[in-house]
């Protein structure tokens, strides 16, 4: 569209837009009591599917709480929950191909899980251990598996953005039939990595899915101290990119969704922007208190949201699932995530050798000097350094 | 006196410049209501209210853009940037715009109200992105000044400076003394002059030279190396930028010797920049090259940062391969 043909319509007289003109609708399709709405275009879904997504929820949520205690008793330094989110998650990974790339924040470990990351491998990485694939460089839940394409996470917010722009563009120009999903908070929509990413995505049609979770919270800062626009969806539109908003505690809606984000963004070499409106239920990581900056009350209400409860009632009323064998899940899961803390945690830490791999392709003989220094100082001193120490 | 440790002291001085200067505002990622995620501007917003300390859209290059527009309008604007490792969005702000308004303008404009306060550096089991020491990108940038504070009592003073020094200021903050250095802090306003060192301790042996949180980590080496009968002069440069050269080269010319420390990488660490000053202002007076004892350089590593720090025994043994050179 040129500028000459922007406006199909002609003022005389001054009239405003304001953000009332942009009608979003939101999408849901599953109800509280595990119904569905009349008239709801359910997702493509059978009960394989089915049942994957939800043994993810309860992994999940019995990792977040395991790993959340771990963190309290000092085994491990820092811990961050997805709870509350696990259907925006756990519901858009759903949607993909293996093959699809996905570039995540930080808050998405269950979409991690779901592609097929093991309990063995959160627990190496969690506790720095020489099994771990990012080779204990960096702070717990900071994860990634080249061979699951996820992305590894890196904390700085938003930089994953434009990043997938490229990825996306990437597979654009190979020929391959896949898509590139990138999930984000709507503070770091904020950022000016944001714009960067999606206008660049829109404008060289590149096949990527931006998945915004709109949990209300930046760590303290509130949505309405965030944002005074529409949402994060309003931005979309304003992008050219096709864009929709939906229950992010609802499985079925954001997987309805992002299916068919999926179809279009492949059809069309050309981005989507999904808005999951949801709630961070936990803190913002295990060094936040909540009560600082909200209420028990909105915490309250927002536990009647539960999106896992929401579709695990759905599994119940079409058959698929039974308490007991829920209760056996969760209780399997608990045994098996402590028996692999109790695993990971005797684990030595990666060798000394690996502080000066990766920084580029091969060492360079600066750092081959500094690593040789510092040996001989462990040795004088191996008291001092008792990881490396033993194992040098 | 009254004894508290950095980020009471810190929450003090912005206190303090506040009440004294109506223009000034306070503004970053959470340090509105809830007073920043280290509680450094705790109860600022009850104090002046919701417009002069508030929460800030989570924009790095935004929160910079925006202190220069304030302060180029003649406010006084103090923000902060939640971790140094978060400065890079605002890089060009700083870089371009923040250091170059006055001279790029012929001095039509200026931001020197504005002040940048960051938490920088290790010790914390922060990994890469939550340790990193980045003063030497701004060191290298001509139009800032460069500030770190290495306890309550030098914090607050420096930071009533910075706040009202006619330049824009970056002051990192030693966030492992956040809560652990405790000290007796005065009462009331006061400055400490930005640009001059501190001799924190005489010794005619040999210098050591560090700032911020690495100054209780060459105080501890030299009381070992004290103990070997190694007299040690003790510095803390506090201004990285200007740096007080005279301080450091008086110093050097007594002893002889020089041992900087710093926690960043030591390859285009500011410590190189010291370096080849003092062996061109004290020449003749060297006994022995100057030594640096500086991070690895590799990116900041979780599980080796014990391994990774310039830590007192390495500070040690360069303070005696020094001495025996």
């Amino acid at each position: 569209m040129s500028n000459a043909t922007l406006s199909n319509e002609t003022v005389h007289r001054v009239s405003f837009l304001d953000k009332a003109s942009l009608h979003i609708p939101i999408l849901r399709v599953l109800q509280a009591d595990g119904t569905t709405y009349e008239n709801a275009v359910l997702p493509v879904i059978d009960q394989d599917l089915a049942a994957k997504i939800y043994d993810t929820c309860v992994f999940t949520r019995v990792l977040d709480e395991r790993m959340l205690g771990a963190q309290r008793q000092g085994r491990i330094s820092f811990y961050m929950t997805c709870t509350g989110e696990e259907a925006a998650i756990i519901g858009s990974t759903a949607a993909l191909d293996k093959g699809d790339v996905i570039l995540a924040q930080y808050r998405e470990h269950a979409a991690l899980r779901y592609r097929g990351f093991t309990t063995e491998q959160f627990m190496n990485q969690m506790f720095s251990n020489e099994k771990d694939l990012g080779k204990g460089r960096q702070m717990p839940i900071h994860y990634g598996s080249k061979a699951l394409n996820y992305h590894t996470i890196s904390s700085p917010l938003a930089t994953q953005i434009p990043q997938a722009t490229g990825v996306a563009y990437g597979q654009k120009l190979k020929g391959e039939r896949n898509v590139t999903i990138c999930y984000f908070g709507e503070g770091a929509a904020s950022e000016g990595d944001f714009h960067a990413g999606l206008n660049m995505a829109s404008v060289l049609k590149a096949p990527v899915i931006f998945f915004c979770r709109n949990n209300g919270y930046a760590i303290s800062t509130p949505t309405e101290e965030q944002y005074a626009g529409n949402g994060i969806a309003s931005r979309g539109v304003g992008y050219g990119m096709h864009t929709i908003r939906v229950d992010g505690n609802d499985m079925l809606a954001v997987l309805a969704a992002t299916q068919q984000a999926r179809a279009y963004a492949l059809e069309n070499n050309a981005p989507v922007l999904i808005e999951a409106m949801t709630y961070r239920l936990g803190a913002h990581s295990s060094s936040d208190d909540p009560s600082g900056y909200r209420s028990k009350d909105e915490e309250a209400k927002w536990q009647q949201h539960d999106p896992v409860k929401r579709f695990k009632l759905w599994l119940i009323n079409k058959g698929w699932l039974n308490e007991a064998d829920d209760v056996k899940t969760h209780e399997q899961y608990r045994e098996e995530v402590l028996a692999a803390v109790k695993v990971a945690e005797k684990l030595p830490v990666p060798r000394l050798d690996e502080i000066i791999e990766d920084v580029l392709d091969k060492p360079t003989a600066v750092l081959k000097k500094q690593l040789k220094d510092l040996k001989e100082h462990i040795n004088k001193y191996p008291k001092a350094y008792p990881k490396s120490a033993g194992r040098l | 006196m009254a004894q508290m440790n950095m980020l009471h002291a810190i929450n003090e001085a912005l206190s303090i410049a506040m009440k004294a200067d109506e223009r000034m505002v306070v503004f970053g990622e959470d340090v509105g209501h809830f007073g920043g995620v280290f509680r450094a501007t705790s109860g600022l917003q009850e104090q002046f209210g919701r417009d002069r300390c508030f929460n800030t859209p989570l924009t790095e290059q935004g929160i910079a853009g925006f202190a220069n527009g304030l302060a180029s309008h003649g406010m006084t604007p103090v923000a902060e940037i939640q971790f140094a490792d978060y400065i890079f969005p605002a890089f060009d702000q700083i870089v371009n715009e923040a250091a170059k308004f006055r001279y790029r303008s012929g001095n039509e404009f200026n931001v020197g109200g504005l002040t940048f306060r960051t938490p920088y550096g290790g010790g914390i089991a922060g990994g890469h992105y939550h340790s990193q020491s980045p003063e030497a990108y701004f060191t290298q940038t001509p139009g800032l000044k460069v500030v770190v504070p290495r306890n309550p009592e030098q914090a607050k003073g420096l930071l009533l400076a910075a706040i009202r020094d006619p330049n824009p200021v970056i002051f990192f903050e030693p966030k492992r003394l956040y809560r652990a250095s405790v000290g007796e802090v005065p009462e009331g306003d006061y400055q400490i002059e930005l640009g001059k060192a501190d001799v924190v301790k005489h010794g005619t042996d040999i210098t050591v030279l560090a700032w911020g949180a690495q100054m209780e980590i060459v105080e501890k080496a030299c009381v070992m190396a004290e103990k070997e009968g190694i007299s040690c002069e003790i510095i803390d440069l506090r201004t990285l930028s200007p740096w007080d050269i005279d301080t450091v080269a008086k110093s050097v010319k007594k002893t002889g010797r020089l041992v900087i420390n710093h926690e960043a990488p030591l390859t285009g660490g500011f410590a190189g920049e010291i370096a080849a000053t003092i062996q061109q202002e004290c020449f003749l007076h060297l006994e022995s090259p100057i030594n640096r004892v500086c991070g690895l350089d590799t990116p900041y590593p979780l599980i080796h940062e014990k391994e990774y720090m310039p830590d007192e025994l390495k500070t040690f043994e360069a303070i005696k391969a020094t001495m025996a050179f």
